[in-house]
């Protein structure tokens, strides 16, 4: 009688798969590199550590939503109202510092508003068990509205001194509080995916729903837990680009639900779930924020921008296939 | 990839190049509008192509995000501040929201101005607005007196009876109304800017009045309707449509005779006083102070009030002669 060898159960994904993700990640470095090198030889200002400082305002509180979002995408789920969300938390914002509140409360307002909207998604998917690409489209429109029934065609200016470290603070010479949040929120997030239960969670979630919910994993409370932290996100980065714009006006963020898509999906997260790391979400912003600095100082048309950016994502989706494929 | 990086290889070269032959000493002004690709903004481009001709050392940047956001105009104004421009001409998205960003751009040197949708006064040097109320108000009568040599009966459609704009016209023209002997404002009335309401209105005047001649609106929208009920009663040539209006939409008003002319502020002429202006200031030739005037060449000067804002001149007559060419601008 011969035992048979212990089945051995991977606690992770294939190989393969982990290869290509590294690859990916690889690949979009050797980009940032590339665009980087790029930059400082076509412009004689590229390399400057305050013109660099400057840039970073270009995608540093889309990546904060980003990160929340990598996690909601890889569960399986989405999230398209978080614009209006940060149009919402900032008008609330405004109203508290109508009624004389200094800055803690704002930031706590900011970031209250921005939970409670998280809130309200995760209870309509999750309770009510609507798709969530529909449920969020209707609350985007719906938080949308509710920030341009307050305010019209009128805007909230004056917020206190102190508000404006937030989004235009310097913490250390060029280091300016929004990229420190960044970093900070790029680690917190990394640790939280790639070395918790929670994070484990997440993607067995995005990979089968039902096998996980058998293997006992709340799948409702997981995803619930998802929606309130990009709504939370969303509050955080309604905070930094108030203070950063120093007013709030209702079209406040217009269209940055699909930057920050974009920047997600360019990371290498899987749009059907299940598959993506942080560290691509980190370099896909960096690349955004590269690019769009990059060709704004050659003064290139933003449409043109637009066009290499949905030349990149196209790449993105495309490049895991046709390597799939050949194999 | 490799096609695609080539590409971006030359075009970064050929940038290169440009830029350092542009250092020497010419003076680069940014001209930034609310967003590319939008007709009244070309045309203003043109102007400031114009002005930069006529001064010489100047290289004009063109530029402007491509929707109208502000975020996308601070991403825009990040990048010239990078590249050290000499001066930033903007039509802004957001009074509010666009200071802080211009506000550094004046910390590091660079002269800031706004032009046709302005900034906040703690954000720009001067504001330059395209005409003022009081010769609003004056254009609009006398457009209406030119064709109406002996004096006759007026009325005028305006926009609702709230519009702040329109009613500031309305009464900046009540003011000067002495000055055109003959002409006899006989009403007012109010399409709400709706084609619809605005047309029924205009029907409405010509019946209680018979012996009218001229209908003023001072919108967009009224003016349009009032010719097409001029049109539909039969009345060209005994009732002239007049006010402010778009060459665009009135390209054939003017064509079949109900309105003779109309005005509105030249894009042009926008883009080439704000670039004169822009230049000006930052060669220190002029002052942006309370009360001061920058001259912006072949446009006169302008004079600024206390908000530092000045208006740039009367809005620009379009008829039968020069219609054609501005209906494919804006």
């Amino acid at each position: 009688m011969t035992t048979p060898a212990p089945r051995h159960i991977p606690d992770r994904q294939g190989r393969a798969m982990s290869r290509l993700v590294l690859r990916w990640e690889v690949l979009l470095a050797v980009v940032a590199l590339a665009i980087f090198v790029v930059n400082s030889l076509a412009s004689p200002w590229f390399l400057d550590p305050w013109n660099l400082s400057d840039a970073t305002f270009n995608f540093t509180e889309k990546a904060l939503i980003g990160f929340a979002m990598a996690l909601l995408i890889i569960a399986g789920e989405i999230d398209l109202s978080v614009a209006s969300i940060l149009a919402l938390a900032s008008t609330a914002m405004g109203v508290a510092m109508t009624l004389g509140a200094g800055t803690p409360v704002l930031v706590l307002t900011g970031l209250a508003v921005g939970l409670a909207c998280g809130a309200v998604n995760g209870a309509l998917v999750i309770g009510l068990g609507l798709p969530s690409i529909v449920a969020t489209i209707g609350t985007m429109s719906l938080y949308r509205g509710i920030s341009f029934i307050v305010l019209g065609d009128q805007a909230f200016t004056g917020y206190p001194e102190g508000f404006a470290w937030f989004g235009q603070g310097y913490v250390w010479w060029v280091i300016s509080v929004e990229l420190c949040l960044f970093a900070l929120a790029a680690i917190v997030f990394a640790v939280l995916l790639h070395r918790t239960g929670f994070g484990r969670a997440v993607f067995a979630v995005g990979l089968n729903p039902v096998a996980a919910l058998f293997s006992g994993i709340r799948v409702g409370r997981v995803r619930f837990i998802l929606f309130l932290m990009t709504g939370l996100m969303s509050g955080l980065a309604a905070v930094c680009l108030t203070s950063r714009l120093g007013s709030t006006r209702p079209s406040i963020a217009t269209g940055w639900e699909l930057e920050v898509v974009t920047m997600v999906v360019l990371g290498g997260i899987s749009i059907t779930g299940g598959a993506g790391s942080i560290p691509g979400v980190v370099l896909a912003a960096l690349v955004m924020g590269l690019v769009t600095f990059g060709f704004g100082l050659l003064n290139v048309p933003g449409i043109v921008m637009s066009i290499f950016i949905g030349l990149m994502l196209i790449g993105v989706i495309a490049l895991p296939r046709l390597w799939s494929r050949r194999r | 990839m490799s096609i695609l990086r080539k590409t971006l290889t030359t075009a970064a070269l050929a940038a290169a190049l440009i830029a350092n032959g542009a250092q020497a000493e010419t003076k680069r002004i940014a001209l930034v509008v609310k967003a590319l690709g939008i007709g009244f903004f070309e045309a203003a481009a043109k102007g400031a192509e114009e002005a930069a001709k006529e001064l010489g050392d100047v290289e004009i940047i063109y530029t402007g995000p491509t929707d109208t956001t502000a975020e996308g105009q601070i991403e825009v104004i990040n990048a010239l501040i990078a590249q050290r421009v000499d001066a930033i001409a903007i039509s802004a998205n957001d009074r509010d929201a666009l200071v802080p960003a211009l506000k550094k751009a004046m910390d590091r040197g660079i002269t800031v101005i706004s032009w046709d949708s302005g900034v906040a006064p703690e954000g720009r040097l001067m504001h330059l607005n395209p005409s003022s109320n009081p010769l609003i108000g004056n254009m609009i009568i006398k457009l209406a007196a030119d064709h109406l040599p002996d004096g006759g009966d007026v009325a005028v459609l305006s926009a609702s009876a709230t519009a702040t704009n329109q009613n500031t016209w309305i009464e900046e023209m009540t003011k000067v109304k002495g000055n055109y002997p003959g002409i006899n404002v006989v009403a007012t009335v109010y399409g709400d800017d709706l084609a619809d309401k605005s047309y029924r209105e205009a029907q409405g005047l010509m019946q209680s009045y018979p012996n009218l001649r001229a209908i003023i609106a001072p919108t967009s929208v009224g003016i349009v309707a009032a010719a097409q009920a001029v049109e539909d009663a039969g009345k060209v040539g005994q009732v002239n449509v007049t006010g402010l209006g778009l060459p665009s939409e009135m390209a054939g008003h003017v064509k079949a005779g109900s309105s003779q002319s109309f005005a509105i502020w030249n894009p042009i002429d926008l883009g080439y006083s704000a670039t004169m202006i822009a230049y000006n200031l930052a060669t220190g030739a002029a002052k942006a102070e309370a009360g001061g005037a920058i001259p912006m060449g072949r446009m006169g000067s302008v004079t600024l009030d206390e908000a530092r804002e000045g208006a740039m001149a009367d809005p620009f007559v379009y008829d039968a002669s020069n219609v054609d060419d501005f209906a494919s601008i804006f």
